[in-house]
């Protein structure tokens, strides 16, 4: 029944970690960057949730319609006028961009949000349900099946929809996927864009999960950058299994331990599979 | 309207310091299909990428149904009607067969057109609707051509360039590969670009033909009517 237990909870948890490798995923995969400003657009999100909530009264999930459209346009805006810039200069110059942003983000937030901790309140999250000797929280039902959505749709959008496809495309092989009609430039600022808008709503999940303050950027990315690496950079269900990998690693190894294992088991991919589980 | 098609005029491009394309002109009439060769390294292939917006002109025009497109971008132009099917039939290859042609209907100009067109690539290549399911890196050389042509079809252009369609190929996929180059010329009054290497098959298959040796077209005319001495001596430089 503990391993059940652990299996769950592990599973449930582990969503949210695939949500927030997801957009680090697709940047690394289309844009061929390391985005190291990706914490603190996951940070970012927490906030804009945090204040917007009480702000307008209504509960912590309804203000991903305001934020992930917000986040989008950011990224979008980002890409665009910033880093695309950056990039025709080289990889290195785009590096250091991403960089120079995840600082002048985390400094941003905390000289409007202050260096205190913040959550974002549910009424629900110390409640369990029972089902048979299993004790699942509610908090992480509703985070999975957040989290859970979140991944659905940016697959059935990839997947399925001309925009989609030269998503996929310019990740192939960027060159083709100009000569087939597809604006490059356009197609990564949408890529950061969703990039964005994904971690929006992982930030979401890990302010109704967590305390978190202007500083835990870096926790996040390299959590992304963990999931990321044993996934397969630029795969979907590779992040899924990665950040279910992840969570289970998490709940066996508690606080103390949880991360060891991580990196335990990110060194065993990168040794026996360096292009992660479900790489090419 | 005049009847030419494409029209390059003094065309200059390079990488830094190297010179690959100096002073080259060409023109391709409406319906008409164009041989380029030249030994490797003449140019061919810089001029055409050049044409077709993926590498940036140092200097010269570029007219396309009388309308100037020197440095569009790659996308733009393809959405005007000029498409390039590139070196080594290059596919999305994580993607499945029918992915990569449906990307050839990304212009929103083409996608209305969409479901008709991938019908007829069906047509011209029965093979590929065998495995529209699979992915395009699982496929062989020649059917990756064959994508690589079938997704620019779906885009219904107008001018069509083929860079090197025969590299690595076996002589019975070329055979077929060229069959339906001159369908789609023929039925389609598609103009045509060809870099080719084997000058006998390009100069059966074309009306007109180009001669490129260092960066510079050193002689063109009439595929029927070329002198095999003149084309040896231009296409060597002796």
């Amino acid at each position: 029944m503990y391993i059940a237990q652990i299996l769950v909870n592990g599973i449930l948890l582990g969503s949210v970690y695939a949500l927030l490798g997801i957009g680090m995923t697709m940047i690394f995969g289309i844009v061929k960057l390391t985005n190291l400003a990706h914490g603190e657009f996951v940070v970012l999100g927490a906030y804009l949730s945090t204040v917007l909530a009480p702000l307008l009264g209504i509960d912590p999930i309804l203000t991903l319609a305001i934020t992930v459209p917000l986040m989008f346009i950011l990224g979008f805006l980002l890409q665009y006028g910033l880093i695309g810039r950056a990039m025709k200069k080289g990889s290195e110059p785009a590096l250091l961009v991403t960089f120079g942003l995840s600082i002048i983000l985390q400094d941003g937030m905390l000289m409007i949000f202050s260096a205190d901790a913040r959550h974002i309140p549910v009424p629900y999250s110390k409640d369990t349900i029972k089902i048979g000797a299993l004790e699942i929280s509610v908090l992480h039902l509703v985070l999975f099946a957040i989290s859970l959505i979140a991944i659905l749709l940016l697959s059935l959008f990839l997947r399925n929809t001309y925009m989609g496809r030269a998503i996929r495309a310019t990740a192939d092989d960027a060159d083709v996927a100009a000569l087939s009609g597809v604006n490059i430039n356009r197609v990564y600022a949408i890529a950061m864009g969703i990039a964005m808008a994904s971690a929006a709503v992982a930030g979401l999940c890990v302010g109704m999960k967590w305390t978190y303050d202007p500083s835990v950027g870096g926790n996040y990315l390299l959590i992304a950058f963990v999931v990321v690496v044993i996934g397969g950079m630029g795969s979907v269900p590779g992040t899924l299994v990665a950040g279910i990998l992840f969570g289970m690693a998490q709940v066996i190894g508690g606080a103390s331990y949880g991360l060891l294992i991580s990196y335990i088991l990110l060194l065993l991919v990168l040794i026996f599979k360096p292009k992660g589980i479900f790489g090419k | 309207m005049s009847d030419t098609l494409l029209r390059i005029e003094d065309l200059h491009a390079g990488y830094g310091d190297f010179v690959a394309v100096d002073s080259a002109s060409l023109e391709v009439k409406k319906g008409g299909i164009v041989a380029l060769i030249g030994i490797n390294g003449a140019g061919k292939t810089t001029l055409m990428n050049t044409v077709a917006g993926l590498h940036k002109p140092s200097s010269g025009k570029v007219y396309f149904k009388d309308e100037e497109i020197t440095a569009l971008s790659a996308d733009r132009i393809v959405a005007k009607g000029l498409s390039l099917v590139p070196q080594g039939g290059r596919c999305f290859t994580r993607m499945s067969v029918q992915d990569n042609l449906l990307m050839g209907s990304f212009p929103k100009t083409a996608r209305k057109n969409a479901k008709a067109m991938l019908a007829r690539v069906y047509e011209l290549f029965p093979d590929l609707e065998q495995m529209k399911q699979r992915p395009a890196g699982n496929l062989s050389g020649g059917q990756r051509q064959m994508v690589a042509i079938g997704r620019a079809l779906m885009g219904s252009p107008e001018c069509l360039i083929f860079d090197e369609i025969s590299l690595g190929l076996s002589p019975v996929v070329i055979n077929d590969i060229y069959r339906i180059i001159k369908r789609i010329n023929k039925e389609e009054n598609t103009s045509i670009i060809l870099i080719e290497q084997d000058i006998r098959r390009a100069l059966k298959t074309s009306d007109a033909f180009y001669v490129m040796l260092k960066g510079k077209v050193v002689l063109s005319g009439k595929s029927d009517e070329v002198d095999p001495e003149t084309l040896k001596k231009a296409y060597f430089g002796i």
